[in-house]
């Protein structure tokens, strides 16, 4: 006689048959008959038709029968609410039951029935069994309020509900402790800002209390709760965690993850150097290490949780890389994930044993995870330098096995370790090779092809190589495409005389052949290239690539905070934020660690750096002042990361199929030596101080008029170059460091910055915007920092400047604020350039428009200035000043004193006229300066004084 | 890269948070839903149509990810006994929660029916649904452990069912059950026997990877001490190990006071009735794990012959004095290999050609007489020497040894006055043993 039999009656007339059975006055049929009707309903049969029939059994003394009519109701009450009505009687007297297993029911059983007219009269029930002097009533009552919160909110709180629930967590009993916590969490995530949880010291003691007494479900409830508490101090810290360890030994998986969680939040306040912290540490390990244990569920579950907890802590389970070796029997989903967190906690001392591991799963039959196997091995190699060796020849013999998939995955893997380890490895191009004809991955293919194309120097055959992939080139992957144009580019460019035929092939077929834009871009931007400048073409394409970065998926820092708190939930096995799980930010508060309070190490928590790094602005003096909207001109910038490729010249010529455009680029190419050094030298680092000889058109005037002047006038001495200063300390710019200064050369304004990373980490996409300022400098291109900046590595980058950007009177007058971008943060200056940088090349003025202009500037607008200490005779600082566009016109001698006469013209049209008064022996010079914006002069004099000094 | 086995796209759930698990299904290995029970509204079982797909996908039934996303919810099953249990949730609940509690489920079921199978639940459906509404309220868990569910829900007896159906009484307890809120509540009061007995089990499962050369990449011991303590009344014990330094990594029971181990590394508490499991420990790697058992094995492929050669040969290493019995050998071989002519020294050996599963029921290990299977195996012809290597899985079992060495000193009962029986046994298992080749 079992169950099953209820499920024997399908005939037609079943539901008939079960009205009549329900009907029945004998007990025994009555209660067989709801059974059938369950039994029904367990498989997803509807019979709600029933629903009278099995309401009128409600009333009886059978426990069991009475248990059954309210499983049918919950069931069906939602899709017959009139009829529910007629239940109500019942519940509110089973409320009052002598027998609290029936009180806890029916208050238990109403608050599932979301029915509005229900849950109206269940306010009264519910307010007498959250007192009820039981307290399996009073647990229950407990989870009931939030199931009625979940019903109607404004119900609850107009009722008071919340206030009692609140009052029953200092409730005698643990268990009613936990299900008020558990209902508390859950009726305050839909109150993000309610408060409801108010936790104080007080009521974290009452829960820590609970925590030992109550059951596993209730230890999960307290823990997850405590874990959203910011303790006040370390030593408080410490005592909860010291509360918290002993639950680290249940046999719950999820009171232990639970546990881990909250240990993992609050150590973050412990500083390092506390014995308890090593402690701490060390307790971790084993109860993680334990979770691998169990069902392979489990353990997913677990893996994904310490994936985040190695990022965080690697410390903790640094010596445990045994346990994460996959035997050959786990699911899949486990043995990926152990095989991820092996690569994490690969270092140089387990290396040897990872790798053996590691080529070990490359054999296996799975062959998603032989792929990751293979690729884990390139990843150590990037990871751990000392071991790159032996992944390289690891993964060299996969390579011979010949097992076509290990192969592709092989060679995806070792063009990022060539990427990263240029230079190195270049003997084993000849084996991968050897299997060029067997890969048939689009990916494996793009790899091959960029490897052939960056070592093309070294391999004999590269054109045939490549052409061999050429012949199929429509009916390859956009990827494999793209690889193979500029494979075939960067050929062309260091083997030009062999390879013309070939890169006119790929270009036209890139070009006029396909359908793709992505690719009939790339192609033209290479002809243009190649036709306009083949120098700049081999500057583009061959330039240094950036290095690629040790560990490649790291979950970023803040996000990984995030996740810390939310240990042993979706997101933490999703590795995603909190708020994609939950439509809409309703209810989404984002947790982070909290800030360490010990001594010492405060300014090492990411959120103190923050502070310091938002609040600068206002503090430092050399940065942007708070002067209005300034600040906010700067970000709304747009701070474009500078980009690899410099924007190809504009020529119009874009005639298609010309044989001939190749003429003068090979030439050029071929005499690429001579040509570019000088090309090279004049845009980057710190140029000769004379002038170069091929200067441009004014300065050569300048130089003719120069001799004009006749006897007395030596060569030109170089534009005065203010010596660099630091702009922007590291401190203020979490490790970047940014010194520099203005020069002026060959008549183009440069701003030559010295980039210091003084942090731990690399810095990539360097950018740079200026705000308005009094003459319109801006930057003529790209922040030009091509590879990423590697800790304590310095780089000199001249940015070279134009002239035409907005205007916006400054204070002082050469006054520039800057804005800085990398990967990290945006960061903010100011400084001060000479004015002399703007003084063009053409300024020199005829003799007469000079009288003319002289006198016409109302004698208001001269200024008079003194140069002390100057030692210069006239003819030397005549010289000296031309050199830095400051032209001398005439010169009169006057009782001994020679006057100088010099005109000046600033980059947006100003002149300024000048008198300069030098009398031998005297070493204090007399300087006046007219000028019909007045406001410069005090700048213009610095300049005199500058020059003259230096 | 690591999302694979997780992603495939990504669900947002609702707000209002329905907290925890909504509904659950069993999932048979044919792929029929054969029950269903919901916690809150109805979820239509068409949502499991996202878990098929992820069945589908899997190679082995064992590979089906545990957490599945859908548009609107997230599915977490696990697989026991071939039978998937697909838990429904909305919000945001620890994924472990679900799982602990569905493995609960499972093995309230086992207690209650001997056997969790589709057959033995389709027949105590009532029972079943009585049971889940018990342990779940509004999704949070109410009652689940046994003691208490059995005074709640009494476990069908072919004799009860009789009486029930002749009295018209019922197999649901009118009382409230007194564990339930005591400060004990894993034992119910009242508790009576005639023979007043305790037993302990301390059994150990040996886990590891063994090399081709022979050399122990990794071996762990993962050991539990099940007990069966009948005692009449409310008996304290307390038990003391010989070693107790070897059990650094622990999770106990909850009647397990952890200030006294603590501080004097002594288990004790007042046990559930019946049996339970009182302690689990994890002997890691660190510590040296003595291996049992030795493989000599030579499994090679010539390229371009159609003959492979099989020798394994077995024997005892570290067992101290004890035998190994009821050893087993299986082994994946490569899908190359036809079928297999071997020749075992003992026992019997079977080969199914399909699966390519080699099995070899070894039996006991006589150390003056190593067995051994040995013979060649036949490939496809022309077909290129297979790849990968086979793994060797050794299961096997010594009786009356741990082989961590932990020792039970003595167990003492306090609180009551009669004499209670006592027995220990010790026993090891393979677990995961395997030898690579």
């Amino acid at each position: 006689m079992t169950d099953s039999k209820y499920f024997t009656t399908t005939k037609k007339g079943e539901i008939f048959e079960l009205k009549a059975e329900l009907n029945s006055d004998k007990k025994e049929k009555k209660k067989e008959a709801v059974k059938k009707v369950i039994a029904s309903m367990t498989v997803g049969k509807d019979v709600s038709a029933l629903f009278p029939d099995v309401v009128n059994c409600m009333q009886t003394d059978n426990l069991e029968l009475k248990k059954l009519v309210y499983l049918y109701l919950m069931n069906y009450a939602k899709s017959q609410p009139d009829m529910a009505i007629m239940a109500v009687n019942t519940f509110v007297k089973d409320c009052e039951d002598p027998n609290p297993l029936i009180r806890a029911l029916a208050v238990r059983t109403m608050g599932c029935i979301r029915v509005d007219k229900i849950t109206e009269y269940l306010c009264e029930p519910l307010r007498k069994c959250l007192k009820d002097e039981d307290p399996y009533v009073r647990k229950t009552a407990a989870v009931c309020v939030a199931k009625l919160h979940d019903i109607n909110a404004q119900l609850v709180e107009d009722q008071g509900f919340l206030d009692t629930l609140k009052d029953l967590i200092s409730d005698s009993n643990p268990m009613v402790v936990a299900n008020a916590v558990a209902a508390l969490s859950e009726i305050a995530e839909s109150h993000p800002n309610s408060n409801l949880l108010d936790l104080n010291p007080q009521s974290i003691n009452k829960l820590l209390t609970a925590l030992n007494e109550c059951t596993e479900w209730g230890q999960i409830f307290i823990l997850d709760c405590l874990a959203n508490y910011t303790p006040r101090d370390d030593r408080e810290s410490q005592s909860i965690c010291e509360r918290v360890t002993p639950r680290l030994s249940h046999a719950n998986s999820a009171v232990v993850l639970s546990a881990v969680k909250v240990l993992m939040k609050f150590m973050e306040m412990l500083p390092k150097d506390l014995d308890y912290y090593g402690t701490l540490l060390k307790k971790l390990a084993p109860p993680l290490v334990t979770l691998l244990s169990a069902e392979p569920e489990l353990q997913y579950v677990a893996l994904r949780n310490i994936n985040l907890i190695v990022q965080k802590r690697p410390e903790i389970l640094k010596h445990e890389m045994k346990v994460f070796f996959v035997k050959y029997n786990d699911p899949i989903y486990v043995k990926l994930e152990k095989l991820d967190i092996m690569i994490r906690l690969a270092s140089q001392a387990n290396i040897a044993q990872v790798l053996a591991e590691l080529k070990e799963y490359a054999t296996e039959v799975d062959v998603d995870f032989v792929r990751k196997a293979v690729r884990a091995i390139g990843r150590c190699a990037i990871k751990v330098e000392q071991s790159a060796e032996r992944c390289v020849s690891t993964l060299l013999d996969l390579i011979q096995t010949k097992v076509n998939y290990v192969v592709q995955e092989a060679i995806v893997v070792i063009k990022d370790i060539f990427r990263k380890y240029p230079n190195k490895y270049e003997s084993v191009i000849a084996t991968l090779c050897e299997n060029l004809d067997s890969l048939d991955e689009p990916e494996a293919r793009a790899a091959m092809i960029w490897i052939v194309g960056e070592y093309a120097e070294r391999i004999d055959n590269a054109d045939e190589l490549l052409e061999s992939f050429l012949e199929g080139f429509h009916d390859e992957s956009t990827q494999v495409q793209l690889q193979l144009l500029t494979a075939i580019v960067k050929l062309f460019l260091k083997k030009p005389t062999e390879t013309q035929e070939l890169v006119q092939q790929v270009l036209s077929l890139a070009t006029q052949d396909s359908d793709n834009p992505d690719l009939r871009d790339r192609g033209y931007i290479y002809w243009r290239l190649l036709s306009t400048d083949p120098v700049a073409a081999k500057e583009v394409v061959l330039a240094e690539k950036p290095l690629i970065s040790e560990e490649t998926d790291l979950i970023e820092p803040t996000l990984l905070e995030e996740l810390i708190c939310h240990i042993g939930t979706l997101a933490s096995v999703y590795h995603k934020p909190p708020s994609a799980f939950v439509e809409g930010s309703r209810g989404v508060m984002h947790k982070r660690l909290p800030a360490r309070t010990g001594s010492g190490e405060g300014t090492e928590s990411p959120d103190v750096v923050n502070a310091a790094a938002g609040s600068a602005p206002e503090a430092a003096p050399s940065i942007i002042p708070s002067q209005g909207d300034l600040l906010g001109d700067l970000l709304n910038l747009d701070l474009a990361p500078s980009t690899n490729t410099v924007p190809p010249p504009t020529t119009s010529g874009m005639q298609m199929g010309g044989m001939d455009f190749l003429g003068g680029g090979l030439d050029s190419l071929l005499g690429g030596d001579i040509v570019g050094s000088p090309a090279m030298g004049a845009g980057f680092g710190v140029a000769p101080a004379v002038m170069p000889a091929s200067l441009n058109a004014p300065v050569g005037g300048g130089l003719g008029d120069l001799f004009d002047l006749g006897g007395g006038v030596g060569m030109p001495m170089g534009a005065y170059i203010p010596p660099k200063t630091v702009w922007l300390p590291a401190m203020k710019a979490k490790g970047l460091e940014i010194s520099g200064t203005f020069a002026r050369r060959a008549g183009v304004i440069q701003m030559e910055l010295v980039l210091t990373n003084k942090a731990m980490s690399v810095m990539t996409d360097f950018a740079i915007q200026f705000n308005r300022n009094s003459f319109g400098l801006a930057p003529a291109g790209p922040l030009q920092v091509l590879t990423p900046l590697g800790p304590n590595q310095t780089i000199e980058v001249s940015l070279p400047l134009s002239t035409v950007g907005p205007v916006m009177k400054m204070d002082p007058l050469n006054n520039l604020q800057v804005a800085v971008k990398n990967n990290i943060d945006v960061f903010y200056f100011s400084c001060q350039y000479p004015i002399s940088m703007l003084f063009v090349e053409d300024g020199k003025m005829e003799r007469q428009v000079f009288l003319a202009t002289w006198k016409d500037i109302p004698n208001d607008n001269e200024s008079q200035f003194q140069i002390k200490d100057c030692h210069l005779n006239s003819d030397a600082a005549s010289n000296k000043l031309q050199g830095s566009n400051i032209f001398t016109i005439a010169k009169r001698t006057v009782e001994g004193q020679d006057m100088l006469y010099m005109s000046i013209k600033l980059s947006n049209g100003i002149w300024v006229l000048a008198e300069l008064k030098v009398q031998a022996g005297n070493p204090n010079y007399t300087i006046s300066l007219k000028c019909r914006a007045p406001e410069v002069s005090q700048c213009v004099f610095q300049c005199y004084e500058a020059v003259l000094k230096n | 890269m690591s999302d694979t086995t997780v992603l495939v796209s990504q669900s947002r759930l609702s707000s209002p948070p329905a907290k925890m698990i909504h509904s659950l299904f069993l999932v048979n290995s044919s792929g029929d839903i054969f029950l269903e029970k919901h916690w809150k509204s109805v979820v239509s079982r068409s949502v499991c149509d996202y878990f098929f797909e992820a069945q589908e996908r899997a190679s082995e039934p064992e590979n089906v990810p545990p957490v599945i996303p859908t548009p609107h919810h997230y599915l977490i099953s696990v697989l026991r006994h071939r039978i998937y249990f697909v838990a429904v949730i909305q919000s945001e609940v620890p994924p472990l929660f679900v799982i602990e509690f569905l493995h609960r489920v499972v093995d309230t079921f086992q207690d209650y029916f001997g056997v969790c199978t589709e057959a033995a639940i389709k027949d105590n459906v009532v029972v079943v649904y009585e049971l889940l509404e018990e342990m779940l309220d509004n999704g949070f868990p109410l009652a689940t452990e046994s003691n208490i569910l059995k005074e709640l829900i009494k476990p069908p007896t072919i004799l009860r069912t009789v009486v029930n159906t002749i009295t018209g009484s019922t197999n649901v307890g009118e009382q409230l059950p007194t564990g339930q809120l005591s400060v004990v509540p894993w034992r119910r009061t009242g508790v009576k026997y005639t023979n007043n007995e305790a037993y302990f089990d301390v059994v150990e499962e040996i886990d590891a990877i063994i090399d081709k050369s022979g050399s122990t990449i990794t071996a762990e011991i993962q050991g539990v001490i099940d007990a069966c303590v009948k005692l009449t009344g409310m008996p304290d014990l307390t038990l003391s190990f010989m070693n107790p330094r070897l059990l650094d990594d622990v999770s106990f029971h909850p009647c397990v006071r952890f200030k006294r181990w603590e501080a004097e590394r002594i288990l004790s508490f007042i046990p559930p009735d019946g049996n339970f499991r009182l302690l689990s420990y994890h002997v890691s790697c660190q510590n040296l794990v003595a291996i049992p058992v030795y493989v000599k094995h030579n499994i090679t492929f010539r390229e371009g012959s159609s003959q492979g050669r099989f020798e394994l040969t077995l024997g005892p290493k570290q067992t101290m004095g004890k035998g190994l019995e009821a050893v087993l050998i299986s082994s994946q071989l490569p899908r190359g290999v036809l079928n297999t002519n071997l020749n075992p020294s003992q026992g019997t050996y079977t080969f199914d050609p399909v699966t390519k599963l080699l099995s070899w029921d070894v039996g006991k290990i006589n150390p003056q007489k190593l067995p051994s299977l040995k013979g060649s195996m036949s490939l496809q012809a022309g077909a290129s020497k297979p790849d990968e290597n086979p793994t060797i899985n050794i299961q096997f079992k010594i009786q009356q040894s741990a082989l961590s060495g932990l020792k039970v000193n003595r167990l003492d009962m306090y609180g009551e006055k009669y004499k209670p029986f006592k027995g220990i046994k010790y026993m090891t298992k393979a677990g995961k043993f395997q030898v690579r080749t």
